[in-house]
């Protein structure tokens, strides 16, 4: 068993065109390396520093990981994680990107 | 090119209207790779901000759940601008992570919550490149 990881639309180019790909990992910055390691660039997508970017949301079974720890959240064999971009925007101007630092 | 059936089109415009001076959002989902916008979903704006808008991130993940299961896509992503024009932000542009999907701006600058016409556009948002493209509407009937 592994920890399904489901991908984005805009994420697949890393993954070659897969909507899920298998991870492992006992916590969430665990898993997010062993993508890495199969996928490389996607953690650049995902994390800024030492922590998630703001506007990529990521679910460990439907529970947002804002509120059960982050990166640190822990996971197990049979998990599922889902990665989703914010749907945000607004006429504020802002120099924001989904994928990069805010102020990038 | 947009194209979209009239009812679902008055949906956008009235659902921007409703939430002005908010900035008001949401998905027309459609069939996987069929260009479709059939399933009209208002969606909150969880920033409940006259100049931002974001789907609550519980919201997010419901929605698509949902249209996973039902082997759609977002076709359409739409959200109102209440004090500028319909075309998309820098901010907008930023945020864009939907490669896909068509990017529909409504402007209630003009007339708020009241009767009246609006401006609604549409765009492509693709590595931060915007391309204005056209509109269609059809009535129901040949939609």
């Amino acid at each position: 068993m592994a920890i399904e990881v489901r991908i984005p639309t805009i994420l697949r180019t890393y993954t070659d065109g897969e909507k899920a790909v298998s991870g492992e990992g006992a916590t969430l910055s665990e898993v997010i390396e062993n993508l890495e390691s199969n996928h490389p660039g996607i953690k650049d997508r995902l994390i800024e520093g030492s922590d998630l970017r703001r506007f990529v949301n990521v679910y460990v079974n439907d529970e947002d990981v804002r509120f059960t720890g982050g990166l640190g959240t822990s996971v197990s064999d049979g998990d599922q994680v889902v990665v989703l971009p914010a749907v945000a925007g607004g006429c504020r101007q802002a120099r924001v990107k989904w994928s990069s630092p805010v102020g990038g | 090119m947009l194209s979209i059936d009239q009812a679902t089109y008055d949906s956008i415009v009235a659902h921007a209207k409703k939430d002005h001076p908010d900035e008001a959002c949401g998905v027309i989902a459609g069939p996987e790779g069929s260009d479709r916008p059939e399933r009209f979903i208002p969606m909150l704006n969880a920033a409940r901000s006259p100049t931002f808008y974001e789907f609550d991130p519980v919201d997010l993940l419901k929605l698509y759940k949902e249209m996973d299961a039902n082997d759609e896509e977002p076709v359409v992503v739409y959200h109102s601008h209440t004090a500028t024009e319909a075309y998309p932000s820098r901010t907008d542009i930023g945020l864009a992570s939907e490669p896909n999907a068509h990017y529909v701006l409504v402007s209630t600058r003009e007339h708020g919550n009241s009767h009246g016409p609006v401006e609604l556009r549409s765009y492509r948002i693709i590595d931060g490149e915007v391309t204005e493209e056209e509109v269609t509407v059809a009535t129901r009937s040949q939609a």
